[in-house]
C-alpha cells in the first residue's frame, strides 16, 4: 500500500477549478450578450474565436510537452472569452486568435500552467496586442444595433478620448468601446452572480473602484464619467479579481486593489494613454508576490514562527 | 593546471559548448538592443568578434608582462584600442550599420564576452588558441543574435536582411521590434537552444554509454 503524503491544505471544499471557472464564464455571460446587442454578431464571433483557440492552444501545448491536458477545467476557455470581450469589435478575428494563444502559451503554460503564471493571461496579452497592432486594438466604433456580420461601423472615439455621452448611455452601454467594458448594467449583474455564489468576494472590486473614484475627485477629474466609461468595471470585477495573480489575504487584497485604483487615475491623467485599466492591472499583478511577503499574516495555512 | 585542448576544439567550444548568448548569457545588453533586424544583429557581431580576437591575441601575447594587480585596466586599454579601430572602420566604410548600431558600438568596450574572454582565456594561453576562442566566441555570439535578429525582423517588420517577404497584405506584429519583444524573442530562443542542447547531450552520452 502506498503512503500518500500531500500538499497543504487539507481542508476539502466541493468547489472546483472547473466548476469557480464555470461560474465566471457564467458571469460573463449577460456582458457577452449585451456586447452582442451592442455590437452585433460580430462581437460573438470573436468570443467564439477566442475561446476556441485558447483552448486550442492549451490543448496543443500540453500535448507537445507530455503534459496531462487539462482543457476541460474551463480556465483557457475564460481565458479566451475574457481576451475577446476585452477586444474592439472592428478588430480582425486574427489579432484575437493570436491574442488567444499568447495568452494561453506565453503568459500561462510557459510559466508552468494555470496557477503558476504570474500576470493575468489575458489582460497580458491585450498589452502586447495593443503594443502590436495599435490601430486595430484602437479602432472603437459605435454601437451598430445590427445582427449583420460586416455593419456598417462607425469609428468614434470613447468617452475617455472626450466623445460626451449621459450617464444613462453610459451605464447601459450606448457608447463606444471593447465588445465587453460598453455595458455596466450587464457587468453589475455579473458581479452580483459571483458575490451571491461565492465565488469572489467584495473587497477588491469595491476598493478598486472606491480609490480610483477618491483620487479622481481629488484631481478634479469627471468622477462619474471615469467609472462608467473604458474598462475600469470590467477590469475591477473580472481581471483584477483573478485568484492567481492577486494577493493571498485580505490585508494584501485591499493594498493590491488601492494600487489597483491609484495607479489607473495616475494613467489616465498624466500618461499618453487615454485608459490605464490594463496595465494598473498588470503593474499590480507583478507587485504581488511583494505584497504577499511584506503583508501581516501572509501564511495563510499554519502559523509560523515568529 | 592548464588543460591541453585542441585547436578546433576550443573554436567549437565557443561555437556551440559555451556559446556566449545561450550558454554563458553573457552580452544580453546588445543581444536585447541591437537585434531589431538580421542587419544589425550580424554587423554587431561580427564587429564583436572583430575585437575578441585582437583583444585575445594581444592580450595573449602581453600576458607574461601585465602585473596582476593592474591586469583589468590593462585589458580594458587594449580592447578599447580595437573598438576605436572598429568604430572608425564601420564609420568610413559602412556607415549606414555605424549609424543604425550608434551608442552600442563604443559599448563594446563593456561587453562582457569581451572582458571574460580577457580574464579566463586569453591571460592563460597561448596567442594562437586565444585567437582561436576570440573566433568562436565571436562567431557563436554573431550566430546567436543573428538567429534573434531575423526572427523579431520576419515577425516585427515582415522583412529578412532588409528584404521584404512577408507581402504587402501582412501587418507586423510591432512588439517584437520593440524592448519588451527582444526580451521576448531572447527568452524563447535561449529556451529552445537549451532543449536542443541538452537532447543533443543525451544523444551523446547515451553513445558513450553503449561504446564503454
Amino acid at each position: 500500500m502506498g503512503l500518500h503524503v500531500s500538499n497543504a491544505p487539507f481542508i476539502y471544499n466541493r468547489d472546483t477549478t472547473r466548476s469557480l471557472m464555470a461560474d465566471v464564464i457564467l458571469a460573463l455571460l449577460p456582458t457577452t450578450l449585451a456586447g452582442i446587442f451592442f455590437f452585433g454578431l460580430g462581437a460573438l464571433l470573436h468570443v467564439l474565436v477566442g475561446t476556441a483557440s485558447a483552448m486550442l492552444a492549451e490543448y496543443a501545448y500540453q500535448k507537445l510537452t507530455h503534459k496531462p491536458v487539462r482543457i476541460r477545467d474551463c480556465s483557457a476557455a475564460l481565458t479566451g472569452m475574457l481576451l475577446a470581450l476585452n477586444m474592439p469589435v472592428s478588430a480582425p478575428l486574427w489579432v484575437t486568435l493570436i491574442g488567444s494563444a499568447v495568452a494561453i502559451v506565453l503568459v500561462k503554460e510557459l510559466f508552468g500552467g494555470i496557477g503558476d503564471n504570474f500576470m493575468n493571461p489575458a489582460l497580458t496579452a491585450r498589452a502586447i496586442l495593443m503594443a502590436s497592432w495599435p490601430v486595430a486594438m484602437t479602432a472603437y466604433t459605435q454601437p451598430v444595433f445590427s445582427l449583420g456580420l460586416q455593419a456598417d461601423a462607425v469609428s468614434s472615439a470613447t468617452v475617455l478620448h472626450g466623445l460626451s455621452a449621459t450617464p444613462l448611455q453610459m451605464f447601459l452601454g450606448f457608447i463606444p468601446g471593447t465588445i465587453g467594458e460598453v455595458s455596466k448594467a450587464a457587468i453589475l449583474i455579473g458581479f452580483l452572480y459571483l458575490l451571491l455564489k461565492g465565488v469572489i468576494t467584495w473587497h477588491i472590486p469595491v476598493i478598486y473602484v472606491g480609490s480610483y473614484a477618491l483620487l479622481a475627485l481629488a484631481l478634479g477629474n469627471n468622477v462619474l464619467n471615469g467609472v462608467l466609461s473604458g474598462g475600469l468595471l470590467f477590469g475591477a470585477v473580472f481581471m483584477a479579481t483573478d485568484y492567481v495573480t492577486n494577493p493571498m489575504t485580505r490585508g494584501g487584497q485591499i493594498i493590491f486593489a488601492m494600487g489597483c485604483g491609484v495607479l489607473t487615475c495616475l494613467i489616465r491623467n498624466f500618461s499618453s494613454y487615454p485608459e490605464g485599466v490594463t496595465f494598473a492591472i498588470l503593474l499590480m499583478n507583478i507587485a504581488t508576490p511583494l505584497i504577499d511577503k511584506y503583508v501581516k499574516g501572509a501564511r495563510v495555512y499554519g502559523k509560523g514562527k515568529k | 593546471m592548464e588543460k591541453k585542448q585542441s585547436l578546433s576544439g576550443v573554436f567549437m567550444n565557443g561555437v556551440i559548448t559555451e556559446n556566449p548568448t545561450f550558454r554563458l548569457v553573457l552580452g544580453t545588453c546588445p543581444t536585447i538592443a541591437v537585434t531589431t533586424n538580421a542587419v544589425n544583429g550580424i554587423g554587431m557581431g561580427l564587429a564583436a568578434t572583430f575585437v575578441l580576437v585582437g583583444s585575445n591575441l594581444v592580450i595573449s601575447l602581453l600576458r607574461n608582462f601585465i602585473p596582476d594587480k593592474v591586469r583589468i585596466p590593462a585589458f580594458v586599454v587594449v580592447i578599447c584600442t580595437f573598438v576605436t579601430m572598429v568604430q572608425m572602420l564601420l564609420q568610413a566604410y559602412v556607415p549606414v550599420l555605424y549609424e543604425s548600431l550608434g551608442l552600442f558600438i563604443p559599448l563594446i568596450v563593456v561587453n562582457c564576452i569581451i572582458l571574460a574572454r580577457a580574464e579566463a582565456f586569453a591571460s592563460k594561453n597561448a596567442p594562437l588558441a586565444s585567437v582561436m576562442d576570440g573566433l568562436g566566441m565571436g562567431l557563436g555570439f554573431t550566430a546567436a543574435i543573428t538567429i534573434i535578429g531575423c526572427i523579431r525582423e520576419l515577425f516585427g517588420s515582415g522583412s529578412l536582411f532588409g528584404l521584404n517577404i512577408m507581402g504587402a497584405g501582412y501587418q507586423p506584429m510591432l512588439i517584437l521590434v520593440l524592448a519588451p519583444g527582444g526580451f521576448i524573442v531572447f527568452g524563447l530562443v535561449l529556451g529552445i537552444a537549451n532543449i536542443i542542447m541538452k537532447r543533443a547531450d543525451a544523444k551523446k552520452a547515451a553513445k558513450e554509454g553503449a561504446q564503454a
